[in-house]
Parts: structure tokens; C-alpha cells; sequence
């Protein structure tokens, strides 16, 4: 290392203001988001004196009329979308990361993870012009008409088929945590130690129930990942308002149109013309917010943990 | 290095900009800044404001202007906070909106025109579907659910309307186009009026919600059997099949640049002054405001430029801004209506052309009479 120039009373001055910055700088995001939180409640406080609780479980919107609103039927269709993202998504991309983490040889990895990363650089508007006119169509002529045939007898597959709809809706968001899901898990996959695959493989294991044992070391990390492609999913706008058919209802069947938080907020924003009506939007914001957050701090301290405890075991 | 070289090339360009001598401009101004304009609003009408205000510029090479498309909500927001100097918006103010006004008043200044129509994706039926305004009501309440619907083949002679159902495509997102639609389904239906109502969104009964014109566009033509409504210039450039419709006079009317303007003439007689309120003006020609003009086309609108009465009230105004801002809507309404046609917009009529004249010449500046000439 070379020696450092000036006398040591400038260097610390240095070394204070640089601590000052650094210390400011952190503390900006905090700021940033509790000034979020704060114009969120503030904004939407009109909303909230005027429909109170009863806003959560409300099933009418009608900004034209009545100005009365409610969210449930945007809260049930982000949940059900969510849920079907990660019904769909959570399989692909656990597969993805045992591939990558455990199966592949050693040169394939990287060019796998590269184009599994690469889904995540698309933008959400790519994703729903894709969805609308080649996703939809391909599933409302080959695969709907056949779940329906032979799955028709249960309510959530019955009713007309369009296209689009929370089925659709909950596929492409399905594609989207992907990357999310199987970039997370494979790291805490990998950072599994050696010894776990050793004992096994010494044990006889095969290598199905060696993956098993390394899956079950990394358990806590993995229901991270899929907590974090969770949140993803919840927050998504762009592709989910372009592909779910936006009908503010609550739907029995799959093929039906649906809507989300995020949907409305991105379809309704711009126009919102009475200040009821505006507050009411920025209180789906916050709901949106506050659930998404919840979301995120749970997966963190899911995979935080995890990855402290097979640290820790590598030390012992 | 690079960093300063860009500054001070920027600030060089700057500076041969704002130093342009205004002798080439016919209202020279008595300083030679740039003076940026801003505006706020509707999406529908923002091809054709981004055409005047580049043309606009290339005439008078001092006043630029700043026109953000956020919507019409976002708009009329804006130009209550007093932080536009205009507004566009393809909704006149509503009653409440009008009252919160105070101090001065807000002007409506129509300047262009847009039709929205019917569009259909009938395999093998490529045009000549004809709608009724109640039909258009029943089919988007839900009522009517089959092509072959009695009310539909009764007005549809000699076109095969097939027995299936009908997949009803709104806009999700809020939209002028959308307070045009249900402006007319509200004239033509009672029971539209009295349960779903006109707005940039309202609380639709059936249907599927696409976003944007692109969008509704996208799922009537994905679809076989959909219906939908969009701009009618949008459907025009996409080569989307729309319907006919009837109006007050009883004939079924194919929407074209022409029927729009003679949906405008009839009703220009009974515009209000620009300072009135307008919350109730609607060039729509049904049943309840029958203009009994035959080849009027009947689901159009204004959109209209908003700007204040008096402008000092806007902070930051002075003589020169307010005599850009003037002078910029005095061409819209006249040099500027030459670009409307060209971008499948409708071009003002002679009436309403002296309606925003009269309306342009009452713009005062800390009381006296902005426009000269």
C-alpha cells in the first residue's frame, strides 16, 4: 500500500466527513420510504374517513354514480393471480435451480442462468403484448377447450372462454417470477456445504435423495425465494393489467376476467377526477404498499436466517 | 473534463437558441427569451397538440411548448393547482370542478373533434353492421348477449348475424373515449343513465377491460364474435371494422371526418360562452338533444383547451408569458386546425372558430385585454 499524503488531522477530517456522508446517505432511503408511507396515508385519508374498514371488504367501484368504493374484489383477484404464479412459476424454477445448482455440468451453468436472468431484463410491457397476442390466443384454442373438457365439472373451470382472464393472468406472471425464484434458490442451494452432499452420497444416496437432503439443509431459503417471487408477483402492473380482462368482480372461474390492485391503480390513476375517487385509488396504493412490504420483510428474514444457519454449520 | 466540455457546449446551444432574433416572427416580442409553455392533459388529443407545437415553434421560434398527455384527470388537477398554463381535457369541467374555481373564471376553448365508434370482429362480416343507440345500450348492459339478438338482425337486413355471444370490450383504463361512450349511452338509455352513468370510468356491467386504445383494439381483433368501441382515428389507421349508427334523425350514419363535422355544425348554435359553465354541453346527437340534422354522425366530442380568465393568477405570469400563451391559442384555432385533418382529427367549424375567438379575445392580464389584433 502506498503511504497516504496529508497529516493525520486531515485524514480524519476526511475520514469524519466521508462517515457523515456515508451516514446520510443511508439514512435518506429511510426517510424516502417513511415519506412514502406518510403521503400514502395522508392522501388516501379522505377514503378512509368516508368508507373506514368496510373499504377492504367492499364489492362495489363506481366512480360515475354513487362514488362508492371498495377493494375486495382487487385484493381477491391479486391474491388468486399470485397464487397461480406461484403454482405454475415455483416448480419451473426450483427445477431451474437444482438443474443449475446440482445437475448441470460445471460450463452449461453459466449460459443457463444467464438466459433464465435474462427473462428478468424483459419489461413487463413486453411481457403482456406477448401475452395478448400470442399467449392468450395459443391458450384459449389448445389448452383451455381441453381443461375444460376434462376438468369442467369444477366450477373454476366453467363459463366461456375469452382468453383473457385470471388464468392467463396468473401464467404470465407465472414466466415473470421465474428469475426471481430460481436465481434466490440456487444461490442458497450452492451455499449449501459440501458435507451434506458427501455424507449422503456415502451413505449410498442416490442422486434423487441426495437433492432431497441438500433441498430439505436449504428448506427455509427456498420458501424465501418463493415468498420473494410472491411479492414480485402481488406488485406486478404492467403485464397483469394488459392480460387479466380488468372486470371488477368476484370470479368463480378461472377463464373469467379479473382485476388487480396494481391494475387499477395503473388503469385509473390518470383520470381520477373527484378527490374521493383519487384518495380511494391511493388507499389501494397503501393496502398494495403494506402488503407487498410484509411480504418482502418476511422472505429477507426467511432467506437472512437460512443462509446464517448453513454459514454457521460450516463453521462447526 | 468531458463533464465541462458537454456543459459548456450545452449552455453554448442554449445560448444561440434564446439569442435567435424574433425579426422572423410576426409577433415579435419586445425580449428575445425562450419562453417554455406549459400544458397538461388528455391523451386523445396529444398527436395533434405535439404537430401545433412543433409547427407552432418553427414559426415562432421563441415560445416553446410543454405538453405532458397525463389524462384529463391529471390535467384539470394540474390546472386547479395553478401549476399549467393551460389545460386539455376531452371532458368540460364538471359542475364541482367549476365551482372550485374562484377568483376568475375558467374558459373552454373546443378545439378539435373526435368521433368514437362501434368495432366489431364478425368473421366473414367485414363492414355494413348497423347499431341503434339502444341496442348499443342493451348489448354493453348486458342485455342483449347474442349476435342474432331480434333487436340487432331486425335493423341488419341481408347480414347473416351469427348465433353466438357477444364479448363486450371496454376500456379499462380512464379515458375521454370512455366519457364519450357512456355520455351516449347515458343520452340513449335510461337506465344506462341511472345505473351505470357517464365517466372517464364507470362501473361497467359486463365486459372485458382493455387498456388503451391499443388494448380494446388488441381484444376485438383476437377475438371472433367481440365488440368494442375506439377513436375513430384509431380504428381508421388499424384497419378495425366498425359499425354505423343511427342518429336522432333516423339514419343510419357511417362515421367519417365528414359526419363528424356536421355533427359539429348542428350543434354550434347552442354552445354557451367560453366563461359559462359547460359541464352539460355535449355535441351528442340522440334522442334527448335531437338535432334532426340527417347526416350527422352520432357519438362525437369537443376537445377543449382550458385556460384561465384572468391570468395573474397563475404564479410566475407576466405580460409576455400571457401574451405567448394567447397568441399560441389564437393559431390553434386557426393556422393550427390545417394540421387536424392530415391526423384523422376533425377541424373546427366557422361558429365555433368566432366562439374561441370572442373566447380567446376576453383572456385579461392583471385586467387588461391580452390579445392584440
Amino acid at each position: 500500500m502506498k503511504p497516504t499524503k496529508g497529516s493525520l488531522k486531515t485524514r480524519l477530517t476526511a475520514d469524519t466527513i466521508f462517515k457523515i456522508f456515508t451516514a446520510v446517505v443511508a439514512s435518506s432511503i429511510l426517510l424516502i420510504l417513511g415519506a412514502m408511507v406518510f403521503e400514502l396515508y395522508n392522501q388516501s385519508k379522505l377514503s378512509i374517513d368516508v368508507f373506514g374498514l368496510p373499504f377492504l371488504w367492499g364489492t362495489v367501484w363506481d366512480p360515475a354514480i354513487s362514488q362508492v368504493f371498495g377493494a375486495l374484489p382487487l385484493i381477491y383477484g391479486t391474491i388468486v393471480t399470485s397464487l397461480l404464479a406461484l403454482l405454475f412459476g415455483v416448480p419451473l424454477s426450483l427445477g431451474t435451480a437444482i438443474v443449475l445448482s446440482e445437475l448441470s455440468p460445471q460450463r452449461l451453468r453459466a449460459p443457463i442462468s444467464f438466459i433464465v436472468e435474462l427473462l428478468a431484463a424483459i419489461p413487463s410491457v413486453i411481457f403482456g403484448l406477448w401475452a395478448i397476442f400470442t399467449l392468450a390466443p395459443f391458450l384459449r384454442d389448445n389448452i383451455y377447450p381441453i381443461l375444460q373438457a376434462g376438468l369442467g365439472f369444477l366450477p373454476i373451470f366453467q363459463g366461456s372462454i375469452y382468453g383473457l382472464g385470471v388464468l392467463t393472468g396468473g401464467v404470465i406472471l407465472a414466466i415473470m417470477i421465474i428469475p426471481t425464484v430460481s436465481a434466490v434458490s440456487r444461490d442458497v442451494l450452492a451455499a449449501v456445504p459440501d458435507s451434506q452432499r458427501e455424507a449422503a452420497l456415502a451413505l449410498g444416496a442416490t442422486k434423487w435423495e441426495t437433492t432431497m437432503t441438500v433441498m430439505s439443509y436449504g428448506r427455509s431459503g427456498i420458501i424465501g425465494s418463493i415468498i420473494l417471487g410472491l411479492g414480485r408477483a402481488v406488485g406486478e402492473t404492467m403485464a397483469i393489467t394488459m392480460v387479466i380482462g380488468n372486470r371488477f368482480d368476484i370470479f368463480t372461474s378461472l377463464f373469467e376476467p379479473g382485476y388487480t390492485m396494481a391494475a387499477i391503480i395503473a388503469n385509473e390513476f390518470t383520470e381520477a377526477t373527484t378527490d374521493l375517487y383519487l384518495s380511494a385509488i391511493i388507499e389501494v396504493g397503501l393496502i398494495l404498499f403494506v402488503v407487498a412490504m410484509a411480504i418482502n420483510v418476511l422472505a429477507r428474514l426467511i432467506v437472512w436466517r437460512s443462509l446464517r444457519m448453513v454459514r454457521g454449520a460450516v463453521l462447526e | 473534463m468531458i463533464i465541462a466540455m458537454v456543459v459548456i457546449a450545452f449552455g453554448a446551444y442554449y445560448y444561440t437558441t434564446s439569442a435567435t432574433p424574433t425579426s422572423n416572427t410576426t409577433t415579435s416580442e419586445a425580449n428575445n427569451q425562450v419562453i417554455t409553455l406549459n400544458g397538461a392533459g388528455a391523451t386523445f388529443p396529444f398527436p395533434l397538440i405535439s404537430k401545433m407545437s412543433s409547427e407552432y415553434n418553427t414559426a415562432n421560434p421563441t415560445i416553446q411548448i410543454n405538453y405532458q398527455s397525463i389524462g384529463s384527470g391529471g390535467g384539470i388537477r394540474q390546472f386547479t393547482v395553478k401549476t399549467v398554463d393551460f389545460a386539455a381535457s376531452d371532458a368540460p369541467l364538471t359542475d364541482q370542478q367549476y365551482a372550485n374555481v374562484t377568483g376568475t373564471a375558467p374558459l373552454h376553448i373546443p378545439f378539435t373533434i373526435g368521433g368514437v365508434v362501434p368495432t366489431y370482429n364478425l368473421p366473414n362480416i367485414a363492414s355494413g353492421v348497423k347499431f341503434t343507440g339502444p341496442t348499443l345500450a342493451g348489448i354493453f348492459l348486458g342485455k342483449i348477449t347474442k349476435w342474432n339478438d331480434p333487436q340487432l338482425t331486425a335493423i341488419n337486413p341481408g347480414i347473416a348475424l351469427p348465433d353466438k355471444d357477444i364479448i363486450v370490450v371496454h376500456r379499462s383504463d380512464g379515458s375521454g373515449t370512455t366519457y364519450v361512450w357512456t355520455n351516449y349511452l347515458s343520452d340513449v338509455s335510461p337506465e344506462w343513465k341511472a345505473n351505470v352513468g357517464k365517466s372517464t370510468s364507470v362501473n361497467w356491467p359486463v365486459g372485458l377491460g382493455g387498456k388503451g386504445n391499443e388494448g380494446v383494439a388488441g381484444v376485438v381483433t383476437q377475438n371472433p364474435y367481440a365488440l368494442g368501441y375506439n377513436e375513430f382515428a384509431y380504428a381508421t389507421i388499424n384497419n378495425i371494422s366498425f359499425g354505423a349508427v343511427q342518429n336522432a334523425a333516423g339514419n343510419f350514419v357511417t362515421p367519417s371526418l365528414d359526419s363528424f363535422s356536421a355533427a359539429v355544425q348542428a350543434a354550434s348554435t347552442t354552445l354557451p360562452k367560453g366563461d359559462a359553465n359547460w359541464s352539460s354541453v355535449s355535441i351528442i346527437d340522440s334522442l334527448s338533444g335531437n338535432t334532426n340534422a340527417k347526416d350527422v354522425y352520432p357519438i362525437t366530442s369537443f376537445s377543449y383547451l382550458l385556460i384561465y380568465k384572468e391570468l395573474n393568477v397563475l404564479p410566475g405570469m407576466d405580460l409576455a408569458r400571457a401574451k405567448a400563451v394567447v397568441n399560441f391559442l389564437w393559431w390553434a384555432v386557426h393556422t393550427g386546425q390545417n394540421y387536424a385533418s392530415p391526423l384523422a382529427y376533425v377541424p373546427l367549424s366557422a361558429s365555433v372558430v368566432a366562439l374561441d375567438e370572442a373566447t380567446i379575445r376576453s383572456i385579461t392580464f392583471n385586467g387588461q385585454t391580452v390579445y392584440q389584433g
